[in-house]
Parts: structure tokens; sequence; C-alpha cells
């Protein structure tokens, strides 16, 4: 279990992480989101006791990290694939990783097997690519064994067959009763792999809630309809109490609607129907409008800006 | 650990058998088979000596120290054996000639004491480092231990053994006592392992490789280069205190080659050396615990 109590990481006026509370469970895999540069690996680092934290508090089992006299059995972390020296070899960085905290050497081989490495076991790191050293990376958070995983970006620069590998392994590893902290800027992968979910944007707490209720509470089911008789539709469906919202390329959208209900409507007024389409609203949709406000580097688009420049500076 | 669990990482995965996510209260908790050891210094220490045995940078630096402390040391002497005849070298003895090797040798020393720490930095393996031991003292201690006693070691064994063929060489010079050998052996040795760990301390502070060996490499030579070219009189006092306490002059006295009279004599060296040391090492480990990995 890891609790974070007003988290707080300031570097000079700018405020990294802001008065985060929230607790991660063990047994469940915890999805930790955010956009980039919304303070996640900030907040990972003060878990692990690499920054300092400006204000609060982070407790693994309810003792610091720094207290912790085994951390690796405690804690393996995955922070990013270039943690390592890449002279070495990956059979060395896991040992002396493992010497420092009196793990076998035999546990290494075991990693090794275990996230497929056995075979490159004596070159040196910087001949992996990407998803090699992701890998070497996992294989160094599993070597103690420990209670609580936090690995961020794992995903990163993984290719299909070792994303379903880190899904599955994630999973298997909160099913353990292990506590999985992960961080990820993509809504989708966060779908498929936690049970809860932990959002923040600009270091504040936006969400902290469990997968299924997000999904029940963002993603939108409307029934998509284009007509070229748009304004009888419009006139039939207004006439049977469905509220209609126009979509910008001409089609209307209805919310909660029954596709069947619609096309039975339409045809009961001879109505020709180009297309009649249940959406449901992407949960990565959802996610982007609920850290809209708090995208730190936007993408310029071409439309010409509604406000005067500045105006949103002023926080409502 | 009354209840070691069977199941490790690579075992069946349990999920597939409750799919979908499941909200009921977490277990106790999982408990891992390996057992708990509480971890002191000497973990460290192992972990820092795999560290420094298994990078190429350790075997490079090395090599060309043992290649320039050997291979200079040979060629002086036998210039100088072939070249002097009886008399020629006064009062010398044969062990002053080791001088020339370790002055160049040290540079190497200089840079792998700096890679010890700061490359870490520059490859992100101090982040992983930190993870695997938090207590960030005990981190640089161990490298501390970890590299003076290789530094010593090397160095002890390419003096010790330039000096032994040196005395065997130039029969010609006056015979060393014991403490003159004691000084160009252990002593010399001590000051360079000594100056690697000054190195390593700085390392440690500046975080860049080749910023941390340019300031080392200058302390190292700039004083002695700037004190050549100071030639207005009124400077004449600092021109000789740079001259006695430059490193190549310190050097020298372990081997009674000092360019001056008065300034540091006997043991001298060593004793500033670790008194320069002990503060920037100590500056380092204050650094480290304050501020950000």
């Amino acid at each position: 279990m890891i609790e974070l109590e007003g988290l707080t990481k300031r570097y000079g006026e700018k405020v990294a992480v802001d008065g985060l509370t929230c607790t991660v469970r063990p047994g469940i895999v915890t999805g930790f989101l955010g956009p980039n540069g919304a303070g996640k690996s900030t907040t990972m680092r003060m878990m692990l006791g690499l920054d300092r934290p400006s204000a609060g508090d982070v407790r693994i089992d309810g003792q610091h990290y720094d207290r912790l006299r085994d951390p690796l059995k405690y804690i393996g972390a995955l922070l990013d694939a270039k943690g390592m020296h890449g002279g070495r070899s990956a059979f060395n960085h896991l040992l002396c990783l493992a010497q420092s905290n009196g793990i076998p050497r035999s546990r290494v081989h075991e990693v090794l097997d275990t996230v497929g490495l056995t075979g490159v076991a004596k070159k040196k790191a910087k001949g992996f690519s990407l998803g090699m050293g992701q890998r070497l990376g996992i294989a160094g958070a599993l070597l103690g064994d420990p209670r609580i995983l936090m690995f961020d970006e794992p995903v990163n620069g993984l290719d299909p067959e070792g994303i379903h590998w880190i899904r599955n392994l994630m999973k298997s590893l909160a099913a353990q009763g292990r506590t999985v902290f992960v961080s990820s800027h993509l809504m989708s992968e966060m779908a498929l792999t936690a049970d809860h979910l932990v959002v923040i944007g600009q270091g504040r707490l936006l969400a902290d809630t469990s997968m299924a209720d997000f999904i029940a509470q963002n993603s939108r089911t409307y029934v998509r309809v284009r007509s070229p008789q748009r304004e009888r539709l419009l006139d039939v469906l207004h006439g049977a109490g469905i509220t209609v919202v126009a979509a910008g390329d001409g089609a209307l959208e209805v919310d909660d609607g029954k596709a069947e209900h619609i096309g039975e409507l339409a045809a009961e007024h001879h109505l020709v129907l180009h297309e009649l389409s249940p959406q449901q609203a992407s949960l990565e949709e959802a996610f982007m409008q609920l850290t809209a406000e708090s995208v730190e580097y936007h993408a310029h688009t071409d439309a010409p800006p509604e406000q005067p420049w500045g105006a949103g500076w002023t926080r409502s | 650990m009354s209840t070691p669990q069977p199941q490790s990482p690579q075992a069946a995965p349990a999920w597939q058998a409750a799919p979908g996510p499941s909200y009921a209260p977490a277990g106790p908790g999982y408990t891992s088979p390996i057992p708990i050891v509480p971890t002191h210094l000497g973990h460290a220490v192992a972990s820092e000596w795999t560290k420094i045995r298994s990078v190429r940078s350790t075997m490079w630096t090395l090599g060309v120290f043992v290649l320039l402390v050997v291979g200079i040391g040979l060629l002086a002497g036998a210039v100088v054996s072939s070249s002097t005849s009886e008399g020629d070298l006064g009062d010398q003895t044969a062990l002053s000639f080791g001088f020339f090797g370790i002055l160049l040798g040290s540079m190497c020393i200089i840079t792998l004491g700096v890679l010890t720490t700061a490359s870490e930095y520059g490859t992100g393996m101090i982040r992983t480092t930190m993870v695997a031991c938090p207590s960030r003292g005990r981190v640089l201690a161990a490298k501390a231990v970890v590299f003076f006693a290789v530094a010593f070691v090397v160095t002890l064994l390419s003096a010790g053994f330039v000096a032994v063929v040196h005395v065997g060489m130039l029969d010609q010079a006056r015979r060393p006592t014991g403490e003159e050998w004691l000084k160009a052996t252990v002593g010399v040795s001590l000051y360079v392992a000594l100056l690697g760990l000054l190195s390593l301390a700085v390392g440690s502070i500046i975080r860049h490789s080749a910023g941390a060996i340019t300031i080392m490499i200058g302390v190292l030579l700039a004083p002695l280069v700037i004190a050549i070219f100071m030639f207005s009189s009124s400077l004449e006092k600092l021109r000789e205190a740079l001259f006695q306490y430059s490193i190549p002059n310190q050097l020298g006295v372990f081997y009674a080659a000092s360019l001056s009279e008065s300034g540091p004599s006997g043991w001298d060296p060593l004793w500033i050396a670790l008194g320069v040391t002990a503060v920037v090492l100590g500056a380092a480990f204050a650094l480290l615990e304050k501020r950000d990995v």
C-alpha cells in the first residue's frame, strides 16, 4: 500500500505536484494517468525517495522509503528504460542491484528468464533495443519479488507482443495480492489493464475512481443519424420528444437514443436515412475532456483564438 | 516468513480464472519467499565492486595507468642507465625516476575517480542505484571504499614494480633508505589514491563526467603552469607558493625531487591531500543528501 498525503513539489515558482492525496491499494492495478508534464514522473520519484517533497508525505506500508532496509523487497520500480549503464551486461546490471539488497545470485537468472532475456544476459545493455531495455528494467523491478511494483510508462517502445506480455504480467502480479501502480498518458492502455484510476493534471488530483465508475460516468452513448431530409427528421424527432444535437458535418446526434426507435420513427414518416449508427464516445475523449483544462503543452490548432491573448491566464 | 507462497511472477496468472476487474477488498498482500536481509554497507560495497569491475572504462583507465607508470618508468630507467656513469647521480636514489610515470598516470586515476560517481548521472543509472539503496550516504561511502582500494592497490603494484626495477637497474645511484622505499611506494600510492578520491567527490558534486575531469586536470596542472609564467617580481611570493603546493611538486616530495627547498616536505603532501579530500568528500555527502537525484 502506498499513501500520498498532500504531496507537493515546487521547482522555484513552478508547482510540479500540488497537494496530491491518494492511496494505492494492494491486489489491483492502479493506473496513474495524466497528460505529458502533469507531474506523474515527479510523483513517482518522490515516492521512491529520489526527489525530496516540498511538502507532504509518502508512506510505503506505513514507512518512509528511505527507512526501508531492503527496499527492493518492498518496491520494484521501472522508472525509465535508460536507468542503466550501457557498458554493463544485463547480468551484471542485475547482479549489482541484487547484491546491494542481499538478494541471492540465483534470483538474477530467474528474473532474466521471466522477462525473456536469458539469451542476451552477457550482452551489453547499450546494444539493446528500447523494448529489451524496458524488459531489463522490469527484470530489475521484479528482482526482489516485491510487494509493490511501480512502472513509469512501461509500454513505451514495446512491440504489440511485448505490450500484451506486460499487461498480463501486471494483472497477474496484482492478482497475487501485490500493489501495482502504473503510469501512462494513454487512456486506452489503462482501460485494458487498470482496475482503479488516479488522474492528475498540472500536478493536481483530477479523479480517483474505479475504472468501472470512470467508464460509466464518462462514456457517452449516442446514436448518429444522417438523412437528406434533415429538417423533417428534426421535426419528427422533436415531435417524439427526443433531444437532438447537431453534429458538425450535417449529421445529428441523439443522446441516449435507441437506434431501433429512431429507425422505426423514420420509417413511419417515410424518411430516408443514410446513416443510423449507435456510437460510444471513447475513453480517450473522456480523458481528454477531463484533462483539457490542465494540458500544459498544447499543440496549436489552426482555428483563431476566440479569446484575446492572455485571457486564459486567469483561473476561474 | 511462516507462510511462504510458492507463487512467483512467472507462475500461472490467476487473473485468467476471474476475468474482469475485481473490486473486492484487497487481500492481505503478497509475501515473497525471498528471505528478508537487513542490508548494510557490506552489501553496497559488494554492489559497487561489481559495478566497477563490469565496465570497460575501468579496464581502460587502469590499463593506461599501468602502461604509463611502468612504460615511462622503464624508459626513464633505461635512458638514465645508459647515459650516466658512476657518480653522475650524486645523492639521488634510483627511486626518483618513478616520478614521471606516476605524474602522467595520475590523470588516469583522476578520470576513473570522476567516472565512478559522475557516469551514473550521465547514464541515469543513479536513479536505479538510489532506489535499490535509499541510504545515499551509504552509496557514496561504498563507492569511496571500493574506488580507494582499487586505486591504491593498482598504484602500489605499478609503483612498487617500477621501484624494484629501477633500484636493480641503476646501481650507480645511492641505495635508498627504508623510509625512502616506503615513501616511493606506499606513500605515493596513498597520495594518488587520495587524488582519485578527491576526483570521485568532485564527480559526485558536479554530476558531469567531462566537467569534473576538466576541473580535476585543472587542479592538477594549472597552479604549476600559471606559476611558470609569473614573471613579475611582485608576484614572487605567490609564484613560490603555487610551485610548492602544486600537485606535481607535492608528488615529487615523495621522491625527494621537489622543485624548491622550502614548502611541504616529508609526509606533508599526504596530510594536505587527506585534509582537502576530507573536506570535499564531506561536501559531497552533504550535497547528496540535500539534492534531488
